[in-house]
């Protein structure tokens, strides 16, 4: 059963990395398209640098991924905090708010945003509402949810004693919060910023009904092409990203091992000499 | 406590874009397109695309399925292993996600496409080439390979979390290797399945890109029909009509899930 389930599991981690295979493959390819291969160059890799349209674009989805993250961040750690110390019913009501985004289908948030600023439009007499503050009001909206959950936990592990302890040696409130609290909670903040980050810069679906054309990001603009047929310098920039993320995330993973193991060794060390003594 | 105000920005916020703009959802689903006067017009129009409803349902059901049989033994796999190997092994689950997914479909669509790499191969080999686009078959693949992180995800997590002691006490109570996952691993997983379903079941169910891509016209998703009010055929009142009806639909489908597995905190992730 166990040897079944490691051949299964491999298939399965095939079948998840095929079209990246397929991408990677046809950034090399010098012809245009992308199922038949016709000889091997960098060309595509050249044009990319050279290209006008793309990169700008690619930093466009970074600047909205960028700001919409760290303002979500802000907001979301505070109002973590803040639900922390709310009572059962009033918390209930704010948990239930959080969950509506993330229950709701993206294409529903899509769509109800849009429907919201073109009702401000009009009432305001704003003809296109629609560019970089609405792909923006819209990135915060969905991020705020995933940094509550990843700061939550975290407050709930935390020993609630700590900040009395601090407090009876001295420390007001603020300084509590700012001297022991935020250390408790840094982890789950740093990763829910993270989380807002990669959802943010791969969003299309609900930017895709709240863009506006003076400001596109990578993904609309990915969707508007491929009613054209898709030039092969995309293949060649989703190649050299997804080994940038294949590189930081080996790294880490690396990182992480190497702390664990010393961690380990630290601890058996450790006994040994409580063994000694 | 003075912190609690700490959550007030957050909450207006959320009242501002997130419940307002549903209530005008609502608002606009109700109103004629042309005068703005109330009326039921796109509210019963939706019976016209009743059928479109009930087949992206089925569709998300059937990969819901397939996504739990293929991601259930993977999970459970990884969760049996030692710890460096896990996170390996979780992040390489993960990893496909990064990279945006209109392109890795695309790239679906250049393997499965009748003159496609799948079908180069074949007919190279002699062999007649295969329909492999343009049906509900492709879809169904689509949402497969596109939702498939999201049900390993919980499963993974609930897994690893399961007392490993429970295990040997029932061994020692002389369960067999199918007996012990009958009887302990598998009830305690639920809520993990039932959050990995859902995870997997409202994107698909509300998806455009994957049946634009990989269906043909008869695979026209509840999703298309929305995009293609606001984006092509510019009705918004009748496509926040059924935007309306898909999020009444996904509500009622995680109460009836949630009632399965009587936790009321697994949707939350």
């Amino acid at each position: 059963m166990k040897r079944f389930n490691k051949i299964f599991t491999v298939v399965v981690l095939f079948f998840l990395y095929i079209p990246m295979i397929v991408l990677a493959v046809a950034s090399f390819n010098s012809g245009m398209d992308i199922a038949v291969f016709k000889g091997f160059t960098f060309d595509n890799y050249s044009e990319l640098f050279r290209d006008s349209v793309l990169l700008p674009l690619l930093l466009n989805s970074v600047i909205v991924a960028v700001l919409s993250s760290f303002i979500a961040t802000v907001l979301g750690s505070a109002a973590a905090i803040g639900i922390h110390s709310m009572g059962p019913r009033l918390r209930r009501f704010t948990m239930g708010v959080t969950n509506i985004p993330l229950t709701n289908p993206e294409i529903v948030t899509g769509v109800s945003l849009a429907l919201l600023f073109a009702f401000v439009g009009t009432m305001m007499k704003i003809n296109n509402i629609l560019g970089f503050m609405t792909l923006l009001i819209a990135h915060i909206t969905f991020n705020l949810p995933y940094v509550i959950l990843s700061v939550m936990p975290k407050l709930q592990q935390m020993d609630p004693h700590l900040e009395e302890a601090a407090m009876d040696l001295g420390c007001t409130p603020v300084q509590a919060f700012f001297k022991v609290v935020i250390h408790e909670i840094t982890p789950g903040i740093v990763s829910g910023a993270l989380m807002a980050f990669t959802m943010s810069l791969d969003d299309f679906v609900i930017s895709y009904f709240v863009y506006g054309p003076k400001f596109v990001t990578l993904p609309v603009e990915i969707y508007n092409y491929t009613k054209k047929p898709l030039q092969p310098k995309i293949y060649a920039l989703f190649t050299l990203l997804f080994a940038a993320i294949l590189l930081v995330m080996v790294l880490m993973n690396l990182l992480q091992v190497r702390d664990m193991k010393r961690n380990r060794e630290n601890r058996r060390a450790f006994r040994r000499k409580q063994v000694n003594v | 406590m003075k912190s609690k105000s700490l959550a007030a920005p957050y909450l207006v916020w959320m009242v501002l874009f997130t419940v307002i703009p549903l209530a005008i959802v609502a608002y606009y689903a109700f109103t004629d397109s042309q005068t703005g006067q109330f009326t039921l017009e796109n509210v019963s129009n939706i019976g016209n695309y009743m059928p479109i409803l009930i087949k992206s349902i089925w569709l998300a059901l059937i990969s819901s399925v397939i996504c739990l049989i293929i991601g259930y033994p993977v999970a459970y796999f990884i969760a049996g292993c030692d710890e460096i190997l896990q996170r390996f092994l979780y992040m390489l689950v993960m990893l496909p996600m990064c990279i945006s997914f209109l392109l890795r479909t695309l790239a679906w669509v250049a393997l499965t496409e009748d003159t496609g790499i799948i079908n180069n191969i074949i007919t190279a080999l002699g062999m007649e080439p295969l329909p492999l686009i343009r049906n509900n078959g492709a879809v169904v693949l689509g949402m497969v390979y596109n939702y498939l992180p999201y049900m390993i995800m919980p499963l993974y997590t609930v897994i690893m979390k399961i007392d490993r002691n429970l295990v040997e006490a029932a061994e020692d109570l002389g369960c067999n290797g199918t007996n012990v996952f009958k009887r302990v691993i598998f009830p305690l997983s639920v809520p993990g399945i039932i959050s990995g379903f859902t995870m997997v079941f409202v994107p698909a169910v509300s998806t455009f890109y994957i049946s634009q891509k990989l269906g043909s016209s008869g695979t026209t998703l509840i999703g298309d029909v929305i995009e293609s009010q606001f984006k092509t055929a510019y009705n918004p009142n009748l496509g926040a009509a059924l935007s309306l009806v898909l999020m009444v639909m996904i509500f009622i489908c995680i109460g009836v899930m949630n009632r399965f597995g009587d936790d009321e905190e697994v949707i939350t992730l």
